[in-house]
């Protein structure tokens, strides 16, 4: 029998992820994949797979899953406890798993998202050469739910030994570095608003962007009710809505927007946002 | 780099410029209403490459390349078709036979995965959207918009005025090819038999 693992339950939300599928946004397809790359690659390198292959992104944790078959995993991102068959186990290191063993994760310690690689992959018919799920536009598999059964393809490379690494970063207060840009113009002393403003992260947040709650960036007055015709927009574009209140587009973000991108985040501080909870204080800092 | 132009042509033109390039760096190449996106590898000198293109390219002409040519069978159903042809001051008929009769190019793709924006509507036909959008607009709808007409890929809002709706599947993640429609396509609607 070909290798499997068995969903037993979820937390919040569980979803397929790899390396996603960009270089279709002119078909209207989001870039999708992990938020937190440097997570699931990890993973990946751990249980001995290439760093695209398919593994599972579990918002908060509380993922159990059974496995039908001799396997390895692993579980990165934040700090987070991990049992198999009610042991405690290790996070950040291969873990080997006997048919019918069942692996756990509880909560994380701060942060949001955890990745479980396992050896060979997820293997799911890939849409568009990826097999993640995109919650904007339905492409991919259906969020993970009790029950469902995920098929593993063939184990590649063995699993690397290491010593300790250390789990993501989930920071108390994000300082985000912004490149100005591309509609730095529409706002009265961009870099200004920007340095002075105060935000917390919204419980609106999700993988299509990170929303913030707080102060309302204003336009210059030549902009003040201008249309901005649709136009691109990347993974990590710091759009600003009618409200004012910056939304920090993540990998599921819409390919286009009719709303002013005042800056762009560094593609360093994705992983970061991909960990920052709700009620995290965030300030935003501009760079030229 | 996000570079801005003066109209549909002009983006027209240099997206084609850039296809023809074909730049192994670039990742992304979006093109929209008066912007091209061009998004590159981090750490290639994409950008640099592309700038060149950018620069050197002639946005009087758009390069020459064999067009794709699509053809989406439509019926003429949609609930919007009465208020069209009033708006126009023309009978429903005439309508359907300048819809169907004129050729489109997709200028840009957006909104929904496989939404084509398609430009190339007769003038009478270039109308506002609804005061009122529909909460729900029923996949393959054709409506039009300003100076595009297209087909709703799935389910979802929307403004348009409805005129028809065609059988063509616009997206499907599972084919090859999952969008029917790509930007610089040509399309024409078929009266459905």
């Amino acid at each position: 029998m070909s290798r499997s693992l068995t969903v037993l339950r979820t937390g919040p939300q569980a979803l397929i992820q790899d390396l996603g599928r960009p270089g279709n946004a002119h078909l209207g397809v989001p870039p999708s994949g992990a938020l937190d790359v440097p997570a699931l690659t990890l993973a990946n390198r751990l249980v001995g797979n290439p760093e695209s292959a398919a593994g599972i992104e579990a918002l908060l944790g509380r993922i159990q899953l059974r496995a039908n078959g001799s396997c390895t995993v692993a579980v990165t991102g934040p700090t987070v406890p991990v049992s198999v068959n009610d042991h405690l186990a290790d996070s950040h290191a291969p873990v080997h798993l006997h048919e019918g063993d069942v692996l756990g994760l509880g909560a994380p310690v701060g942060g949001l998202r955890c990745y479980i690689a396992v050896s060979g992959g997820i293997d799911v018919p890939p849409q568009l050469s990826s097999r993640a799920t995109d919650i904007l536009s339905g492409i991919g598999p259906d969020p993970l739910r009790a029950d469902d059964v995920l098929p593993l393809g063939e184990p590649r490379d063995l699993p690397v030994g290491v010593d300790v690494l250390s789990p993501s970063k989930a920071p108390d207060q994000l300082v985000v570095p912004v490149l100005l840009g591309p509609r730095e113009d529409w706002f009265d002393d961009p870099a200004g608003q920007l340095a002075a403003g105060r935000w917390t992260v919204s419980q609106q947040s999700n993988r299509v962007g990170l929303r913030l709650d707080g102060d309302a960036l204003g336009r210059a007055a030549a902009f003040a009710s201008r249309e901005l015709p649709s136009e691109g927009v990347v993974t990590g574009s710091v759009q600003v809505p009618a409200n004012g209140r910056p939304v920090l587009f993540l990998a599921d973000h819409p390919v286009t927007g009719g709303y002013p991108v005042i800056g762009v985040v560094t593609a360093e501080t994705l992983p970061l946002l991909a960990q920052a909870r709700p009620g995290t204080p965030v300030r935003l800092h501009p760079l030229r | 780099m996000l570079v801005e132009l003066d109209s549909l042509a002009q983006v027209e033109a240099l997206h084609g410029a850039l296809l023809v390039a074909d730049l192994p760096d670039v990742v992304e190449l979006v093109p929209a209403a008066t912007t091209v996106l061009i998004a590159v590898r981090p750490g290639s000198d994409g950008l640099a490459q592309a700038r060149a293109v950018v620069e050197a390219a002639d946005l009087s002409h758009p390069p020459d390349r064999t067009p794709r040519r699509v053809r989406l069978p439509i019926s003429y159903d949609g609930p919007d078709l009465e208020l069209v042809a009033e708006t126009a001051g023309l009978s429903v008929d005439e309508v359907v036979a300048l819809h169907s009769g004129a050729e489109y190019t997709v200028a840009f793709c957006g909104f929904a995965p496989g939404f084509g924006y398609l430009v190339g509507l007769p003038e009478p036909l270039q109308q506002a959207r609804l005061e009122n959008p529909r909460t729900k607009v029923p996949a393959g709808s054709v409506g039009i918009a300003g100076e595009f007409t297209g087909a709703y890929p799935r389910s979802s809002p929307g403004g348009w005025r409805l005129i028809g709706s065609t059988t063509a599947i616009l997206f499907d993640a599972k084919r090859s090819d999952p969008a029917l429609l790509a930007p610089g396509d040509h399309v024409r609607f078929e009266v459905a038999g």
